[in-house]
């Protein structure tokens, strides 16, 4: 049983961070002599501790820092600051025993084109010193696990994205390791081979082995975390089992409404709305805002409701809004969720 | 060190070269087998050159196979696997140092040129008969041989993971092909006798000492440069260019 713990990782890349390790954009202001023009901060002191035997979500938008969180982790980034331990090795000291815990499921296929299906498998479990007959069976085992026996013999050039991911999977198990990372491992995937998946992975958890996933699926981390961590800009904002995290939210229920001009009256009356817990302006100067790809969205006539009713607050908001003569352009109910609980902690959605 | 997976990693190469043994076999043979058609048939039968030609040529060819088997072998995998497929990040997580897998490369690399050099020597026999040479010290003979494989995997290593992919055209025309001309390979180093600042240049090629030390232990009677001038040279090209290639290799593999 092997758990994992980061204490205070960062991560500053100087160049463009590689593809697999998705790092946010922030341009530093040091003007040293030796500063680097623009470094890119992926991780802003992450600390962690994922239980053994547990399920653990890492939930955040793209460029939050999770794929470099996993990058560190599993050896393959180097973090700038801090500490990662997979059970009792330190990472990156330790690189060759936290390789024999680990099994990883990167966010792109990165099978050996060279080869067979079932030839991969049989030579990952090679480089992890299975014997052959051990390879055999467990290749055997997973290849109808994951329902590819029928192209065992084929290169999986010619394989289906959904296909080559599956395999990926399967070569992450061959070495039956504790710990299995899996980054983003239903994006792209077909509704019925994402359930089987998650069906593999509570199987495989079941067994009593450790599971950190990234995602930025909300439906997959509610359905599939036992606890999460809510990233954004490479700092843990929340962490919890998913009914915690969203009984964090105030009132549950959040209204997102847009005004046609703004009106600090407006605001001030719809905080007296009965079931109202809290009402917020969004700032045009939000570090969101600046940022191009959310602009249009998160305007400065947007009014972000938390509150413990949702439709029913519509009308009287409605008749605030023509009392002030303000006009009420858009409305967007959303119910309990980690939708919510992103927005509430960030000021933005996870989908902006 | 783990060697079970150290010789996991070598069978996989194994596999895949197996796999691909007909091209591999086109890709190593077909170039230098012309070579020694033209220059040393046609060019020798129709009497434009001398008939010793051919046994000068014969080295030449061989580091030139040696070289391009060699750095082809262990450059072009890296560099689509690194930038493009992806696919040496499963090797990057078998549990074994990640320079090991570098050194593999290496020494798989080593063996294919290796192969390839050697070839050549039956192939000229047949092709070129009779051609003269003299193999008076195997032993030296041997010493050059595994020293400019080792050369050109050393340099497949630090080409492959410095060169991006869309440069592979580049890496071609603007390292191999120069380093071909002025390697001395066609020719002996002590033909620039005529071009005295060139003749200095070309010493920074390490082709020059592969060329000319194959020269001095298979064609003494040609003229070439003293063994232990090639040896300790080809020693610490090898040296220099295996410490920038992992030096390379570990940039790449972990950011």
């Amino acid at each position: 049983m092997v758990g994992i713990r980061t204490h205070d990782l960062r991560k500053v890349y100087n160049s463009a961070p590689p593809l697999a390790a998705g790092g946010t954009f922030a341009f530093s202001t040091a003007r040293g002599k030796k500063a680097p023009k623009n470094e890119i901060v992926a991780l802003n002191g992450l600390s962690l501790n994922i239980s053994s035997g547990e399920i653990f979500g890492l939930l955040g938008p793209n460029g939050a820092g999770k794929s470099t969180t996993v990058g560190i982790l599993t050896t393959r980034v180097r973090p700038t600051e801090g500490q990662a331990w997979i059970g009792e090795h330190e990472v990156w000291r330790e690189q060759v025993a936290v390789k024999r815990l680990i099994g990883v499921v990167a966010q792109r296929p990165n099978l050996d084109f060279s080869l067979t299906a079932r030839e991969i498998l049989l030579f990952h479990g090679a480089y992890f010193g299975l014997d052959s007959r051990a390879r055999a069976e467990r290749a055997d085992e997973l290849l109808d696990r994951f329902k590819l026996r029928e192209r065992a013999e084929q290169m999986v050039r010619g394989f289906s994205g959904g296909m080559m991911h599956r395999l990926s999977i399967a070569r992450a198990m061959m070495h039956d390791p504790q710990i299995l990372f899996l980054d983003e491992p239903s994006a792209g995937l077909d509704p019925q081979t994402r359930l089987l998946l998650w069906e593999i992975i509570r199987e495989y958890n079941q067994r009593g082995k450790t599971i950190l996933l990234t995602t930025h699926n909300l439906e997959e981390a509610d359905a599939l975390c036992q606890r999460l961590a809510i990233i954004d800009h490479g700092r843990n904002i929340a962490m919890g089992t998913p009914s915690e995290l969203k009984a964090s939210v105030p009132g549950g229920f959040v209204l997102r409404l847009r005004f046609g001009r703004q009106s600090p009256e407006l605001l001030q009356r719809l905080q007296g709305l009965a079931g109202v817990r809290e009402v917020r302006a969004h700032e045009v100067a939000s570090s969101a805002g600046k940022r191009g790809a959310d602009a249009g969205l998160s305007d400065i006539n947007s009014i972000d409701v938390y509150a413990d009713r949702g439709g029913s607050l519509i009308s009287e908001i409605a008749n605030l809004a023509s009392a002030a003569s303000v006009e009420l352009c858009d409305v967007h109910i959303s119910e309990p969720s980690l939708e919510n609980l992103f927005l509430h902690h960030t000021g933005r959605s996870m989908r902006e | 060190m783990n060697w079970k997976t150290f010789l996991a990693l070598l069978g996989r190469d194994a596999h895949v070269a197996r796999r691909n043994f007909i091209p591999l076999l086109l890709q190593t043979f077909l170039q230098p087998m012309m070579f020694v058609f033209i220059f040393g048939r046609v060019m020798v039968s129709s009497g434009y050159m001398p008939a010793a030609y051919k046994s000068l040529l014969l080295p030449g060819i061989m580091a030139i196979s040696m070289v391009f088997t060699g750095v082809w072998a262990v450059a072009m995998p890296l560099i689509a696997e690194f930038q493009f497929t992806r696919e040496i990040e499963d090797r990057l997580l078998a549990p074994i140092e990640i320079s090991w897998l570098a050194i593999e490369k290496v020494i798989f690399g080593t063996l294919q040129a290796l192969v390839a050099g050697l070839a050549v020597i039956p192939m000229a026999w047949l092709l070129l008969r009779p051609v003269e040479f003299n193999l008076h010290s195997p032993l030296s003979f041997a010493f050059v041989t595994l020293l400019v494989a080792l050369f050109s995997s050393c340099g497949g290593l630090a080409l492959g993971c410095s060169v991006d992919q869309a440069h592979i055209g580049l890496m071609f025309s603007m390292v191999l092909t120069p380093m071909i001309f002025f390697g001395c390979t066609y020719y002996p180093w002590s033909a620039l006798a005529h071009f005295p600042i060139l003749q200095k240049i070309v010493l920074v090629n390490p082709l020059v000492y592969a060329s000319e030390g194959l020269r001095g232990t298979l064609v003494p009677q040609f003229p070439h440069l003293s063994l232990l001038a090639v040896l300790v040279a080809l020693t610490l090209f090898d040296v220099a260019l295996l410490g920038v290639g992992l030096r390379q290799f570990h940039s790449k593999a972990v950011s």
